[in-house]
């Protein structure tokens, strides 16, 4: 039961990093395909990590007690933990640069940074 | 190779990665290409914790820890110089 657990766990964070890699082709500017590709790639690869860490604690509960299996269940976790803190403020980041840069938003109906920067 | 299911999930996430890196090469301004770099750090950051847990190794997810904060520190230095040095 547990490892159809792991192959969801997988194949949500799949596609959703893929969803991530089509938006980033598809979307016609700059600040949508931020959009796109930050919040796609973090949510799967919490999915990912998800699956990585009930990987290890099903093979240290029912396959051998070797404390590697701790080690790397907890190293994941400090991934998804670094991960879910830095990546949105990196798109903020660069959302900041771009605007501050000269880029209008594609097709905007209203832009209240227009004469402030 | 002890979960293949990992390694085929490590493999389509490298596709994903090869699609970001048609955004890098056809961006056609800057932050584009800076878009598809972040892009491309997250989806191999994916990668390295899929690999890891597929080979069970737990040097290779430690590898993944630090290139999270570095990539992190990247996209905030290439953002800093795109928006006109430091104010």
């Amino acid at each position: 039961m547990i490892e159809w657990l792991i192959a969801l766990f997988l194949a949500i964070g799949v596609i959703f990093n893929l969803l991530a890699s089509i938006g980033i082709l598809r979307f016609p500017d700059v600040y949508t395909r931020i959009h796109a590709a930050t919040k796609c790639t973090t949510f799967g690869t919490i999915f990912i990590v998800l699956a990585a860490v009930t990987y290890s604690i099903y093979s240290y509960y029912w396959v051998q007690k070797d404390p590697a299996w701790i080690t790397i269940g907890i190293h994941s976790a400090l991934v998804v933990l670094f991960l879910v803190l830095t990546n949105p403020v990196g798109a903020h980041a660069i959302g900041r640069a771009a605007r501050k840069s000269g880029i209008r938003p594609h097709g905007a109906v209203i832009d209240e940074l227009e004469g402030r920067l | 190779m002890i979960a293949p299911e990992f390694f085929y999930a490590a493999v389509i996430v490298m596709i994903g990665a090869f699609m970001a890196l048609l955004r890098v090469f056809f961006g056609p301004s800057v932050p584009d290409r800076v878009v598809g770099v972040d892009t491309l750090n997250t989806l191999i950051v994916a990668g390295m914790v899929l690999l890891g847990a597929a080979y069970d190794r737990t040097i290779y997810i430690d590898i993944a820890i630090v290139y999270a904060l570095l990539s992190y520190v990247g996209t905030l230095a290439i953002a800093r110089y795109l928006q006109g040095g430091l104010e």
